[in-house]
C-alpha cells in the first residue's frame, strides 16, 4: 500500500479498534455510553415533534390543554351525568382529569414507541445511532406533555382541596414511582410492539383500537370499588390498575389501594420493559433488511 | 496504520422473506400447508429456478467473504456494477445492518454519508436542521456551533437560513444538506454517490471538501459510478464482482481501465455485441445487434488500423413509435475515458428523421485518423429524452470493443503513438511567402 503511512505515530503500537462490527450481539446490552454521546440528538428529536407540531398551528401548544379539558368535560356528561357511573364521592371533574392525564401518558408513548420502526424506516436505513434514542425520546417529549397536563390537574385539585371536597395523604409520594412504572409499561409494551411490527404489519391496526379497549380494562372512567368480586380480578390483573388506584388513593383519598397491588405492577413493568429492551435489541441488528 | 480491516465478511439474505407482511398470510400459508394445498404466499422465484453460486436454498449471498485493509489517510473508491454488494458493504460499514460472518474493525469514529439530508425536517428552518442534521450524523450541539457560520458560507443559503426548509428550492436544499455533511470530522468517512447532486461547480466544491478531509490524515471510502470523482479523488481502488473484491490497486487509471474495459488479455472477442441475453425488450426499442464494419461492409476484425473508416451499425426494432427515442453510442478509451458520445438524432442538416416502427439499421461512421491507437470500448445507449433510460450508458454493458494498431498517419515523422485522447490527422497548407 502506499507509503503515507509511515509517518503515523502510531505504526509500532499494537492497534486498538474503536469500532468492531460483528454478527453477534449479547442477549442483553444497552449501550449506554453510546446512548449518552448522542444526548443532543435526544434533545433534538424532542425539540423538533415539540417545534414542528405546532409551527403553523393558531393556538400552537395550547393545544396540550385543550385535550384533557374536552376529554373530561366529554366524560363527565356521558360517564357521569348519563351513565351515573360512581366516582367513589370524588368530585367528578377531578376524577376524569386524573384518569385522562395519566392514561393519556401512558397512550401516546405507547402508540409512540410501538411505531418507531415504522416512523423512522428512512432514517435508520441510511445512517447510523443507537436505536434506543428515538423510543427514549419519544418516551421524553411524553414526559414533557404529562408535566403540562399534570400542571392542569394540580390547578384544579388545588381549587377543590382549597374547598374541603378532596384530602390527600402521603400516598402522594408514590407519585414519582407511579409514572415510572406507567414508563416502563408503556416502553416495553412499545419495544415489544416495534419489533414484532417489523414482520407484521397487521398489528399496526390493532394498535389504536387496541389502546382504546385497554383504556376500558383499566378503571380510568369508573372506580375499582363499583366492580363485583367475580369481574375484580380481571380489572386487577392489567398491571395499570395498581398505579391508576394508588394515584387515586393518593391525591383524593379514595380507591383501592394496598402495597400488593402497586408491587405486582411495578413488578409486572419491569419485567415488560425488561422484556422489551431484549426483543428490541434483537430485531435492531437486522431490521432493515426485513422492512 | 490500518484504519479498518475487513475480515471474511459475508451478508445473507433470505430470499422471499422479506415481501411477507402480514400476520394473516402467515396463518394463511400455516392453513393451507396443513390442508395439503399450495401454499399461496410461496416466494416468486427470481431466478428462473435455478441455483447459482450466489443463489442458494431460496439464500442470497449479498456479500460472500469479502477481505479488505484500509490505511488511514487512504481515499479509498469502491466500484462495481449495480449488485456487486457495493451498497451492502456500505450499509454494513455504517452500522445499518449487521453482517452474517465475519468482523469489520475499525480504528476510530466512523460517519456515513449514504444520502444527504437524512432526517431533515420540511417544518423547521434552516438552522435548525442545521443542529438536527448535525446531530443525526454524530456531531455535538457544540460541534455544530463552531462550525455554523462555516456551514451556512458553504451552502450559500445566505439569509434564508432562518427559513423552513420546506420553501428552499430543491438545489438550496442539496447544497445545505451536502454542507451539514461536509462539515463532519470523523476519522472515517464513508460516502456512497453523494457528489451525483448538485450543479457542476458546487460538485467541484464538495470534491475539494473531501480531498481536505483527507489531507487532514483520514479516512474516505467512496462508492461512486462517476469515474472522473475516483480518478481525481481517490488514492486506491476497489473493484467489487459478484460479492467479492475481484481486484485493488493503488494504480487508479489501471483500475479504472481495468472496470471499464474488462481484464485485457481475454479480450480477443468480436466487434459484434448481439441480443442473445434479450436486453432492453422495450416496445420502443429492442436492439438486435451493434457491431463494427469495414468500408466493404465485412466485420471488422478486433484489431483495425487508423487509416481505415469505420462504420459502427446498430439493428433494432421499433413496435411503438415515440418522437423522444434517441438512440446513440459512446466511446471510451482505455483509461475509461469517454472519448465522444454520438446519438442517431444529431443528424446535420435539418430534422432527423423519425423512427417508425419497424426494424432498422441505424449506421454511422467514425472516420480515420480520428482515433488514436489503443483500445477503444464501444457502448449502446438508448433513451427516451428525458424520460427514461432504455438501455443506461452507466450502468450497461451493451458494448464491444476494439483496437486501432498501425496507419497513424503518412508522415514519416509520426510512427508511434503520440499522446493525447484523439490523433486527428489534419491538412495544414503550406503557403511561399514573397520576399
Amino acid at each position: 500500500m502506499v507509503g503515507k503511512s509511515m509517518g503515523s505515530p502510531n505504526t509500532d503500537t499494537p492497534e486498538r479498534w474503536a469500532v468492531e462490527i460483528t454478527p453477534h450481539r449479547r442477549i442483553f446490552s444497552v449501550p449506554v455510553g453510546e446512548i449518552f454521546r448522542y444526548r443532543d440528538l435526544i434533545y433534538l428529536f424532542v425539540r423538533r415533534d415539540f417545534v414542528a407540531n405546532y409551527k403553523q398551528t393558531v393556538l400552537g401548544p395550547v393545544w396540550f390543554v385543550i385535550q384533557p379539558i374536552l376529554t373530561t368535560v366529554m366524560m363527565v356528561f356521558v360517564f357521569g351525568k348519563i351513565a351515573k357511573l360512581s366516582t367513589d364521592g370524588i368530585p367528578q371533574v377531578l376524577f376524569y382529569l386524573g384518569g385522562v392525564t395519566l392514561w393519556g401518558y401512558f397512550a401516546s408513548s405507547f402508540n409512540k414507541t410501538a411505531t418507531t420502526f415504522q416512523s423512522n424506516a428512512k432514517l435508520f436505513g441510511k445512517v447510523y445511532f443507537p436505536r434506543l434514542v428515538a423510543p427514549i425520546s419519544v418516551a421524553i417529549s411524553s414526559l414533557i406533555t404529562l408535566a403540562i397536563q399534570f400542571g392542569l390537574f394540580l390547578a384544579f385539585f388545588a381549587y377543590f382541596w382549597h374547598n374541603g371536597k378532596v384530602e390527600p395523604n402521603a400516598t402522594v409520594f408514590l407519585f414519582p414511582l407511579l409514572i415510572l412504572d406507567l414508563a416502563m409499561i408503556a416502553l416495553g409494551m412499545g419495544l415489544l410492539f416495534s419489533a414484532l411490527t417489523t414482520k407484521y404489519r397487521d398489528l399496526v391496526n390493532l394498535l389504536a383500537f387496541g389502546t382504546q379497549l385497554l383504556m376500558y380494562a383499566t378503571p380510568i372512567v369508573y372506580p375499582m370499588s363499583t366492580l363485583s368480586e367475580k369481574y375484580a380480578w380481571i380489572i386487577s390483573a392489567n398491571p395499570i390498575t395498581g398505579v391508576i388506584e394508588t394515584f387515586r388513593f393518593g391525591f383524593m383519598g379514595a380507591g383501592d389501594f394496598s402495597w400488593g397491588m402497586l408491587g405486582y405492577s411495578t413488578g409486572v413493568a419491569s419485567l415488560v420493559f425488561l422484556l422489551g429492551m431484549i426483543v428490541f435489541n434483537k430485531v435492531e441488528a437486522t431490521f432493515m433488511d426485513t422492512v | 496504520m490500518i484504519a479498518v480491516q475487513i475480515e471474511n465478511l459475508w451478508k445473507e439474505y433470505r430470499l422471499g422473506v422479506i415481501g411477507r407482511g402480514s400476520l394473516a398470510q402467515d396463518f394463511q400459508s400455516l392453513l393451507c400447508r396443513l390442508r395439503g394445498k399450495e401454499d399461496p404466499n410461496s416466494e416468486i422465484d427470481i431466478m428462473g429456478g435455478g441455483t447459482t453460486e450466489r443463489v442458494q436454498n431460496k439464500r442470497f449471498f449479498a456479500l460472500r467473504g469479502v477481505d479488505l485493509e484500509i490505511e488511514q489517510g487512504d481515499i479509498v473508491g469502491i466500484v462495481g456494477k449495480n449488485g456487486a454488494g457495493k451498497s451492502t458493504l456500505l450499509k454494513i460499514l455504517s452500522q445499518i445492518t449487521k453482517p452474517t460472518k465475519g468482523v469489520i474493525r475499525a480504528s476510530g469514529r466512523t460517519a456515513s454519508l449514504l444520502e444527504v439530508g437524512t432526517g431533515f425536517h420540511p417544518e423547521l428552518t434552516g438552522r435548525e436542521n442545521i443542529y438536527l442534521n448535525g446531530a443525526i450524523l454524530g456531531m455535538t450541539r457544540r460541534e455544530v456551533r463552531s462550525k455554523f457560520d462555516a456551514i451556512v458560507d458553504f451552502s450559500g443559503v445566505g439569509t434564508f437560513v432562518d427559513t423552513p426548509v420546506k420553501r428552499y428550492s430543491s438545489g438550496m436544499y442539496v447544497r445545505l444538506a451536502f454542507a451539514v455533511a461536509a462539515h463532519l470530522d470523523p476519522e472515517i468517512l464513508i460516502v456512497d454517490e453523494v457528489l451525483a447532486v448538485g450543479d457542476a461547480e458546487f460538485q467541484e466544491r464538495c470534491l475539494g471538501k473531501m480531498k481536505e478531509v483527507s489531507e487532514e490524515g483520514r479516512t474516505v471510502i467512496f462508492v461512486s459510478h462517476q469515474m472522473n470523482a475516483i480518478e481525481s479523488l481517490c488514492t486506491k481502488g476497489v473493484i467489487m464482482e459478484e460479492g467479492r473484491v475481484s481486484y485493488q490497486t493503488d494504480d487508479i487509471r489501471s483500475l479504472i481501465r481495468r472496470y471499464l474495459v474488462g481484464d485485457v488479455e481475454e479480450l480477443d472477442g468480436v466487434t459484434l455485441w448481439t441480443n442473445d441475453k434479450g436486453v432492453c425488450q422495450s416496445p420502443y426499442f429492442t436492439p438486435n445487434s451493434f457491431g463494427l464494419y469495414l468500408a466493404n461492409g465485412e466485420q471488422a476484425p478486433f484489431v483495425v488500423r487508423n487509416d481505415e473508416d469505420l462504420e459502427v451499425r446498430i439493428e433494432f426494432e421499433v413496435k411503438m413509435e415515440d418522437p423522444a427515442l434517441c438512440i446513440g453510442f459512446a466511446v471510451y478509451d482505455e483509461d475509461g475515458r469517454k472519448v465522444f458520445l454520438t446519438c442517431e438524432t444529431d443528424a446535420q442538416d435539418g430534422k432527423p428523421e423519425r423512427v417508425r416502427a419497424g426494424r432498422h439499421v441505424s449506421r454511422t461512421i467514425i472516420p480515420r485518423h480520428y482515433l488514436n491507437e489503443g483500445l477503444y470500448t464501444v457502448k449502446m445507449a438508448a433513451s427516451l429524452v428525458n424520460r427514461m433510460w432504455l438501455i443506461n450508458l452507466y450502468e450497461e454493458d451493451v458494448d464491444f470493443r476494439f483496437r486501432i494498431q498501425g496507419g497513424l498517419s503518412h508522415s514519416a515523422y509520426w510512427t508511434k503513438k503520440r499522446d493525447g485522447v484523439t490523433a486527428p490527422v489534419w491538412d495544414w497548407q503550406l503557403e511561399k511567402l514573397g520576399e
